[in-house]
């Protein structure tokens, strides 16, 4: 099964979870890097040629290249809580195989291999190795021992606040009151035939058919939420 | 409790606690977020105890996750420390990797002094490691006639030979250090063919008798510039060799464990390497100096930087 939680056991006796980030995310923030990078590098050439090309100026220039092309992630990830501003911008970030944050040492090792993870050509290596683990890790995050994560905003609607709540005709286990709550948290992510149709299941409870079923389920969803 | 009511007591809580994460300027005192670290815990802990909704669940993980990434910045382990870098950890890091460093070493020497001999005693044999092109300009640049040495150059392009140098050279050193990702062969090619090419370039200048312009020129930054060189090859090597033999650990977890093992060389690296291209760019390329001098210097950097390297092995504990 497609499963993209990463489960970390952490002082304070729980079990973290946390969501790995595929290639699709990651390309588009390598993406918005790569083109801030061309920014930079443009406007140094820029400032750098009334200093003389092969002088000073170009002295300067090529030390900021280099930095731009090694060290720019290194620099973004350790400062800026594990992100570059294309990651920043699609709200992942990279983070230590124990959820603890990246440090210089594995942010080194993990963006020195990218020359791996490029081979043979356009980070090749790096999408069959990060296809081919659950965690989307590629070769660099393997050796550093890091991972991509999401630390974006979840949205989840809220439930609406027009149910009467609605005490149940007979008592229900907590996980079975936990699935009602679920289906009432998401039922507008459902259509509404799909909505009939699990509400149809629980006919045994709700003693109504399709809208009015959907209706009642709801209410008791939000009787054991607490709603009163 | 229902959730209802849990969510209305601990909500502004939280909702306060969120807001002070996403202002990371605000220096956060240490007490207050160990303590509302503890508290999310506990809250996380309730809310999966008793069936909370997911998307409640969801958003206290998310706030613990957050708080222990807050918590975990600031440890003493990562806080780099220069003086017992230089002192201890790089020596140690050299010392504990010594047959890596032993083999890297021969891999970029061997065929270096093979092509070098080749190269002095047969005219024609540099040619076959290198294209003419290149043979005239390195010709070109050790030509005792010349008068600056490496390039023709004006005072302040020493500035721009130092960004080159620094550009060049870690660059080399990085991608011989990647090259142990694959099971070990790019880094061995890389220092193979450096060892090569710089091999039958010596040869080939000692047989046009450019003695007093190569070797001064190329003593004193040669002592960092390709000991660094062979450091990144056992870097790399590492690498390769942990995931070639994992010994009792998965091939994953010896590979990770190499790429830890192996950051204070990549530090080390660096380091030398900007003093390397330093030296190449402000010393070496100095006419003015007598070549006297610039044996002499070269030879004692050579010694320093050897001492200093193999200084290890007292650190390792027994």
């Amino acid at each position: 099964m497609l499963d993209t939680r990463y489960r970390v056991e952490i002082p304070g006796g729980i079990n973290l979870d946390a969501q790995v980030v595929g290639p699709i995310p990651r390309f588009f923030a390598f993406a918005i890097d790569l083109a801030f990078r061309g920014v930079i590098v443009f406007v140094l050439s820029m400032a750098s040629i009334p200093f003389g090309a092969f002088g000073l100026g170009g002295g300067f220039f090529l030390i900021f290249l280099f930095a731009i092309e090694w060290l720019y992630p290194v620099l973004f990830e350790v400062f800026w809580r594990g992100q570059t501003p294309g990651k920043k911008a699609l709200g992942i970030s990279v983070i230590n195989d124990d959820l603890t944050p990246v440090t210089l040492g594995t942010s080194l090792v993990r963006n020195l291999l990218r020359t791996v993870d490029f081979l043979p050509l356009f980070y090749l290596a790096g999408l069959i190795t990060m296809l081919s683990n659950r965690r989307f890790q590629r070769l660099g995050d393997l050796a550093a021992g890091t991972l991509v994560i999401s630390v974006g905003e979840s949205n989840r609607p809220a439930p609406q606040r027009d149910l009467v709540p609605l005490a149940p005709s007979t008592p229900l286990l907590r996980t079975e009151q936990s699935s009602i709550i679920d289906f009432l948290q998401r039922s507008q992510q459902l259509s509404e035939p799909r909505q009939r149709e699990l509400a149809s299941i629980l006919e045994g409870i709700t003693h109504e058919k399709d809208d009015n079923g959907v209706l009642q389920l709801q209410r008791l969803g939000a009787w054991f939420l607490g709603l009163r | 409790m229902k959730q209802h009511s849990f969510v209305q007591q601990h909500g502004p809580t939280w909702q306060r606690i969120e807001d002070s994460l996403a202002k990371p300027a605000q220096a956060d005192n240490s007490k207050v977020l160990a303590e509302h670290y503890l508290l999310l815990c506990q809250h996380l802990a309730i809310a999966k105890e008793r069936l909370y909704d997911a998307a409640l669940v969801e958003r206290l993980n998310n706030l613990v996750l957050a708080l222990y990434r807050e918590l975990y910045r600031y440890r003493s382990e990562t806080r780099l420390n220069f003086y017992a870098f230089f002192k201890r950890d790089f020596p140690l890091a050299i010392y504990r990797h010594r047959y890596y460093v032993l083999l890297a070493f021969l891999v970029f020497v061997m065929p270096g002094l093979i092509a070098g001999a080749w190269t002095y005693f047969d005219e024609e044999a540099v040619y076959s490691i290198l294209d003419a092109p290149e043979v005239r300009q390195v010709e070109r640049m050790y030509d005792p006639d010349a008068r600056k040495l490496g390039r023709e150059r004006e005072a302040d392009t020493d500035i721009f030979m130092f960004g080159f140098y620094i550009k060049n050279n870690i660059s080399v050193a990085f991608r011989c250090f990647a090259g142990g990702m694959l099971v070990g062969i790019g880094t061995l090619l890389v220092l193979f063919f450096n060892g090569l090419f710089i091999g039958s370039i010596a040869g080939h200048l000692t047989r046009l008798e450019y003695v007093d312009t190569f070797y001064p020129f190329v003593v004193g930054h040669g002592s960092f510039e390709l000991t660094a060189i062979v450091f990144s090859g056992a870097a790399g090597l590492r690498l390769g060799f942990a995931i070639i033999n994992p010994g009792q650990f998965s091939r994953l977890d010896s590979l990770r464990q190499a790429g830890r093992d192996v950051v204070p060389m990549l530090y080390g690296i660096v380091l030398m390497l900007v003093i390397a291209a330093f030296l190449e760019a402000f010393w070496s390329s100095s006419t003015s100096l007598s070549i006297e001098i610039k044996y002499a210097v070269g030879a004692l950097l050579w010694v320093l930087v050897l001492l200093y390297s193999f200084s290890g092995r007292r650190y390792e504990s027994r």
